[in-house]
């Protein structure tokens, strides 16, 4: 990762009287692939959209470089974007679209046809340059859309949820596209999604956007494993999330009262927290064991299995408490067949101390709501 | 199943009666301008271009053509300039009083004509430009702009918000994003646009007829020419000022239909 590229200072946006960014402070560093990921209506893409000088900020400033850039026109920025709509010209075909950029700048004739040539034989669309765009599928489409605005060889791409209109296995695939020519080319991504898959499967670093404000800024491990508040640790994963008081705490390890019953977590010597504070308890659904029999352990509670769900091979089973809280449990669907599954049965849940991760609970004012 | 048919029969009568209407009186003219009789009588006489061909000779008639030509070209150019312009402001930009900007923009047509007329020459003979080929090219291009509009606006309408944004993200300033993006886009509708206008503009009379003073148009021309008698040459000039209209919505109407069902992305 190098130096900072873009610095956001107290950037806020309004549209009149309604708040779409609250003032957030942010670094982008060069050559890194940022994913900017939150709820629909978060301010995610009007952070994006700022970047590309497509709005004004009503407050702060945005550095590029060092440079405030908060004035300057889109068409006075190297920032191209990938819409999520694309935005590819209907009118021109395939190479016309890519060679707009260029175009723009006054680029001869000859060196634009050579250089989209370039481009889409590096994203394996050279055979398709003359056709029109409606004539496209949407993968391919995809792949114009990156041509078009990496031609003039950005030090940053901006991609606003490019990949939302795409099937499920093109989307994986566009992915390890993307990972490689950003690795390639080494410049900035600045990537914004609502899909943590897409942003955990690229991103070095992940901003955690809700209503108009950052939640958390991470790598994706910080964010699965350490999220700093409640709104991320239920925004991603499935993370079961349960709410206690801590009763007890020696040498590190606190016991917290729950609807569940006692749960014991570890608690690092630096950490503020103490008994009689309210604490949210996250549990990791992957890191949870089933048994058909008790076990000895750190946490062990029995609860009834109610369903599942599959996504591929990995299994997702609910599971209510006797205190009537219901529990996830993620596993390999081949490890679930020795637990003879069905509706009603009892079992027990079981998981170690270490992998609970304990969060202060955030008070409202805290909240500033 | 029965009553349905039964249905859609009444109502391909209906619509047949309808073409029928609309239609017989103009074939009618179109036939009688073949006919060689004087006046308009079954049986038919024998076949003639005569009414053509006196038509044709008569400079007056070539005369009121040009001058009809040159007011439809004109004013609908400036029409369909206008109407983008509206059109545009609408698409891209959000005011106050926004809605009173649209219905002022599309209020012409729906002035009685008459009122609209008396209004232009009196409103011209105040500032001393009635009675020239100017009059009625100003008086018509406030009469067709907001069809022009109406068309041009429906296109923009189609268009993703997103293209003029992603022309400017990529290098293209203002000019340039209108040049190589929004004109393209609309440039359908602003062909079919000048066809409407120019089509909407040959054809008007009344307007025509009270701000023209000397430069007849071809509309003007016929009345006065019906004035005078019964005349079969105003079977040949409608026939051909049939044939100019339709032509010319119909090119406006393929451009239209044909470029939005294939263009979209």
């Amino acid at each position: 990762m190098g130096a900072a590229q873009f610095v956001l200072e107290n950037v806020a946006k309004r549209f009149g009287n309604q708040v779409a960014v609250n003032p957030m402070n942010l670094e982008i560093r060069s050559g890194e692939f940022l994913a900017i990921m939150g709820p629909s209506g978060c301010g995610k893409t009007t952070t994006l959209r700022m970047l590309a000088g497509l709005e004004a900020p009503s407050e702060g400033e945005i550095r590029l470089n060092g440079v405030r850039i908060n004035e300057f026109k889109p068409h006075e920025r190297e920032t191209p974007m990938v819409w999520q709509s694309l935005a590819l010209f209907p009118f021109l075909n395939v190479r016309e679209n890519v060679e707009f950029g260029l175009k723009m700048r006054g680029v001869p004739k000859a060196e634009r046809a050579e250089r989209a040539h370039r481009w889409l034989q590096r994203l394996e669309i050279d055979q398709f340059a003359e056709r029109d765009i409606g004539n496209l599928s949407g993968g391919q489409r995809q792949r114009v859309a990156l041509a078009r605005a990496l031609v003039t060889e950005p030090p940053v791409l901006l991609l606003d949820e490019p990949l939302s209109a795409l099937d499920a296995n093109l989307v994986v695939r566009m992915q390890t596209v993307l990972i490689r020519l950003q690795k390639e080319l080494g410049i900035t991504f600045v990537y914004v999604t609502h899909s943590q898959s897409e942003a955990f499967a690229m991103a070095d670093r992940i901003v955690i956007m809700n209503e108009g404000s950052v939640e958390q800024v991470g790598t994706p491990r910080e964010i699965y494993r350490a999220p700093t508040n409640r709104f991320v640790a239920e925004f991603v994963g499935t993370n079961n999330i349960i709410e206690g008081t801590v009763s007890s705490r020696k040498a590190g390890m606190l016991e917290c009262d729950t609807a569940l019953g006692c749960i014991r977590t570890l608690c690092g010597e630096n950490n503020p927290i103490h008994p009689g504070n309210r604490v949210d308890l996250v549990i990791g659904a992957d890191l949870i064991e089933v048994s058909a029999e008790p076990i000895w352990s750190d946490n062990c509670f029995p609860a009834a299995f109610i369903g599942e769900e599959f996504v591929g091979s990995v299994a997702t089973l609910h599971f209510e408490t006797e205190s009537g809280d219901e529990i996830r449990v993620q596993k390999q669907q081949r490890e679930t067949e020795s637990l003879e599954l069905a509706h009603g049965k009892p079992l027990y849940l079981h998981w170690d101390a270490d992998t609970v991760y304990c969060l202060a609970s955030r008070t409202s004012d805290e909240r500033g709501e | 199943m029965r009553r349905d048919r039964l249905v859609t029969w009444l109502l391909r009568i209906y619509l047949a009666l309808i073409f029928l209407f609309v239609f017989v009186p103009i074939a009618t003219s179109m036939v009688f301008s073949f006919n060689s009789d004087r006046f308009p009588s079954l049986p038919l006489g024998g076949f003639t271009w005569h009414w053509y061909d006196m038509v044709y000779k008569d400079p007056d008639t070539w005369e009121a053509i040009r001058t009809s030509l040159l007011v439809a070209l004109t004013s609908s150019v400036l029409a369909t300039f206008i109407g983008f312009c509206t059109a545009y402001t609408d698409f891209r930009y959000r005011f106050r009083f926004k809605g009173a900007y649209l219905a002022l923009a599309l209020l012409p047509p729906t002035i009685p004509l008459i009122i609209l007329a008396l209004a232009m020459l009196a409103w011209f003979s105040k500032i001393g430009i009635s009675g020239r080929v100017g009059s009625i090219i100003v008086a018509h291009t406030v009469l067709c702009a907001p069809f022009a509009m109406a068309v041009i606006r429906l296109r923009l309408q189609q268009m993703d918000r997103d293209l003029e944004s992603a022309a400017w993200n990529l290098g293209a300033n203002e000019l340039a994003a209108m040049r190589h993006v929004v004109i393209p886009f609309t440039l359908p509708s602003i062909i079919s646009a000048l066809c409407l206008t120019m089509a909407v503009s040959f054809d008007e009379f009344m307007i025509a007829w009270f701000v023209s003073g000397l430069n007849k148009t071809v509309p003007v021309m016929i009345l006065e020419i019906l004035q005078g008698n019964v005349d079969p040459r105003i079977n040949a000039i409608g026939s051909f000022v049939f044939a100019v209209t339709v032509t010319l919505v119909v090119v406006a109407q393929l451009l239209f239909s044909a470029k939005t069902t294939t263009t979209r992305s």
